[in-house]
């Protein structure tokens, strides 16, 4: 049982939790997941660890409601729990300097991408971030990501904030006035997929963290598996991060409907 | 009453002597009574019964209570079967369940899940003499459901319970290797702690064996019973992840048995396995048993289908189609590339399937799956074999027939053909030596790895075994970092 310390909606469908969990706070990197459930009949579903506070005790999960789960966790308040929080699982992200990362996040996909944002940054490189959402409500994190960012872009596809139209414009804007030695790209498949095709043809190294379905998280299940170069991963333990040239975007997407 | 246990106590010298051998052995095996198959395959209710007291009294009565008892070395635990048999042949069942209780920590899962066939039953002096041997299993889950019914009696009988050491000895994984050490050394007086990835306890008897075949609350009896001893069970946390080697030794962890087990489902790698609608066996039964897929008021779902398919001859793939059968599948198909006779699944869960009216496709192997265009698998071709020279395993290797490829339509797919070691351990502990399979290297006698205070033992070891070989390795790596951690005292 993991107590919810502080709950603050980014937007209708949006909250972010602050959750007691002191263990998996002083273990956590950049990177790294949970497994949640919630209620006793609860599914066992995945969430990006957005930051952590060791001293606290405490790591904050950003929630989109999508679905029964999902919509069971936006739903509590401050005081109560989550049935269960296990991790940290996955593979950290790598983290060194290399010059100048441009981090891509697309809707809740800016969540996972802030620690990695401020872990690049506070290696040394030049952060270069683009916000991507459908619409200005949908933004999240602008002022964290703004702290460990020289440069924060934000793009809706309505125009109601920043400039109109997709990442991939981002991506192509700032690939054409500097030299962008890596890209992160994390959010819904369709984007990172889109994402991956633009840095593709620019020649930019690119990752990106996949959220797929999972069970058990810890590789015993393998309804996360994914093509990556042609051979099967497992998301919970080989990733979740993967070379973005080289996931089978198609097959995720198709994947990720399994339960439609 | 007389609780010396020995062939030559007074009262089974006198048992021994009260019947003719003549007439013991013309006395027939006794049948298990079991659910009718139409019936069970509508729930999940347990297939067999269980004995009557009058049916494993008169089964007792077999056992010839051999001077050199051939049955106890076909056992990985070495649980003394003549004489817990002999107990529930003079009435005493409570003794009979204590007495396997010496050298087993779960009885109850162990009578239920067991390949006696190939084991104790195998070794039986009644194989020579062509005749049924007797029914061990059938009356070792006789004796510790008598226990479990009837404990406040068994209670007063057991021992008290140990002086405790005060010291601290960590478990990884409570599924059967975990318990089984766990029991041994909570009995010894240790402080034992058991860390459980998972939100509930119990590992592959919780999440991979069906409730036909192996009820929860038995499980959870045998877990209670733990507790009463004095072992710690504490869910939700992956050692390697959640908490390292070093944070066990900082918690003042002395010992560290490691019995994460067989955690990574095998796939074929054959064209389509991606598709939706196929899955591995883990997957499958892990949302059903753990997750309770299908029932109300559970959230997981579980694809389901009215032709399924699963791929392997194992008992996972024994249970995997036998749960499909009721989960709705009108047709479901085991396909298996080897022969009936190959196969490694216990006799009993063949048979069970077979009465619930599954279909079994041997010698036939998946060449690939056909999709729909949303990506649903549709079909799978299917390629015919024949047996030819034994391999490696001594079993004789499937050979494809040529030309022999058929297409045979299916909406759900489960692939049951093995699992690899769970990685989490080997790739968190760096000086930690594996072999090339993925498996923790230990020695074979005291289950200690190149680590002096990690032990391990089950799948993570073995790669892919039964319930009590792993709670076989429990027992030892007790036995041994018990020695150990004495001498260091």
């Amino acid at each position: 049982m993991n107590k919810i310390i502080s709950k603050e909606h980014f937007s209708d469908h949006v909250v972010k939790l602050v959750v007691e969990a002191p263990l998996i706070a002083k273990a956590r990197r950049a990177g790294h997941f949970v497994i949640v459930r919630t209620g006793e009949g609860g599914e066992r579903i995945p969430l990006t660890i957005s930051d952590a506070d060791t001293v606290a005790g405490t790591i904050t999960l950003v929630v989109q409601e999508v679905g029964v789960s999902t919509r069971k966790i936006c739903a509590l308040e401050p005081g109560e729990y989550l049935t269960d929080v296990v991790g940290p699982l996955g593979q950290a992200t790598h983290i060194e300097r290399v010059g100048t990362v441009l981090c891509c996040g697309g809707g809740v996909g800016v969540a996972p991408l802030l620690p990695i944002a401020k872990a690049m940054k506070e290696a040394g490189n030049r952060v270069i971030s683009i916000l991507a959402a459908r619409t200005k409500d949908l933004i999240i994190l602008r002022d964290e990501m703004a702290r460990w960012s020289d440069e924060v872009i934000i793009i809706t596809d309505d125009g109601s904030d920043g400039r109109k139209g997709l990442v991939t414009a981002g991506i192509e804007e700032v690939a054409a006035r500097e030299h962008i030695d890596l890209a992160v790209a994390i959010g819904p498949a369709v984007m990172m997929k889109f994402a991956a095709k633009t840095t593709a043809a620019l020649g930019i190294p690119t990752m990106c963290s996949l959220n797929t379905i999972m069970v058990d998280g810890t590789g015993m299940c393998g309804a996360c598996r994914v093509t990556v170069d042609g051979k099967t991963k497992f998301v919970c333990i080989d990733g979740p991060e993967f070379d973005a040239h080289k996931v089978d975007f198609d097959e995720m997407i198709m994947r990720l409907k399994s339960y439609n | 009453m007389n609780k010396d246990n020995t062939r030559e106590a007074a009262w089974r010298v006198e048992l021994r002597n009260s019947l003719p051998t003549k007439e013991r052995t013309s006395i027939p095996r006794v049948v298990m009574p079991q659910l009718d198959a139409a019936y069970r395959v509508t729930c999940n209710d347990e297939v067999n019964q269980g004995l009557s007291a009058e049916q494993a009294v008169g089964e007792s009565r077999r056992c010839l209570d051999c001077p050199d008892p051939q049955c106890m070395q076909g056992c990985p635990v070495a649980v003394n079967i003549p004489g817990f048999i002999k107990n529930i042949e003079r009435g005493e069942f409570a003794l009979a369940a204590l007495t396997i209780k010496e050298t087993s920590a779960l009885p109850a899962v162990c009578g239920r899940v067991c390949p006696q066939e190939k084991q104790c039953e195998s070794r039986c002096i009644y194989n020579k003499m062509k005749k049924p041997p007797v029914a061990i299993g059938n009356l070792e889950r006789f004796a510790a459901d008598y226990e479990r019914e009837f404990s406040s009696q068994c209670l007063e009988m057991s021992a008290d319970k140990p002086l405790r050491n005060g010291i601290k000895v960590a478990v990884v994984g409570s599924g059967p290797a975990g318990l089984s050490f766990a029991g041994d050394m909570a009995k010894r007086g240790y402080d034992v702690t058991v860390f459980e990835a998972l939100h509930e306890i119990g590992g592959v008897l919780i999440y991979g064996i069906p409730e036909f075949r192996l009820p929860n609350r038995i499980v959870e009896a045998e877990i209670d019973s733990l507790r009463s001893i004095g072992v710690e069970f504490v869910k939700d946390c992956i050692i390697g992840k959640t908490l390292s080697y070093d944070d066990l030794h900082a918690m003042g962890f002395k010992g560290i048995f490691v019995a994460s087990g067989a955690g990574l489902p095998r796939f074929m790698g054959i064209p389509g396995e991606n598709f939706i609608g196929v899955m591995s066996s883990n997957e499958y039964l892990t949302r059903i048993n753990l997750m309770g897929a299908g029932q109300p008021g559970e959230d997981t779902p579980v694809l389901t289908g009215k032709r399924v398919a699963v791929i392997g001859g194992g008992n996972t793939a024994m249970d995997s189609v036998r749960t499909a059968r009721r989960h709705g599948a009108e047709t479901a198909m085991i396909v298996y590339r080897r022969s009936e006779a190959e196969m490694p699944a216990r006799v009993e869960e063949v048979e069970h399937a077979k009465e619930e009216g599954v279909i079994f496709m041997t010698l036939h192997n998946p060449l690939e799956y056909l999709a729909d265009d949303k990506g649903h698998v549709r079909a799978m071709k299917v390629q015919r074999m024949e047996l030819g020279e034994p391999d490696e395993s001594g079993r004789r290797s499937p050979v494809p027939v040529e030309g022999a490829i058929e297409e045979i339509p299916v909406d759900v797919v489960i692939v049951s053909v093995g699992v690899s070691p769970n990685p989490l351990i080997p790739n968190a502990i760096s000086q930690l030596e594996i072999s090339r399979r993925g498996t923790i290297v230990v020695n074979d006698e005291t289950m200690c790895s190149n680590l002096p205070d990690l032990y391990a033992g089950g799948d993570i070891v073995r790669g892919g075994a039964t319930v009590i070989l792993a709670m076989g390795d429990g027992r030892r790596a007790a036995e041994a970092m018990n020695k150990k951690l004495e001498a260091n005292e």
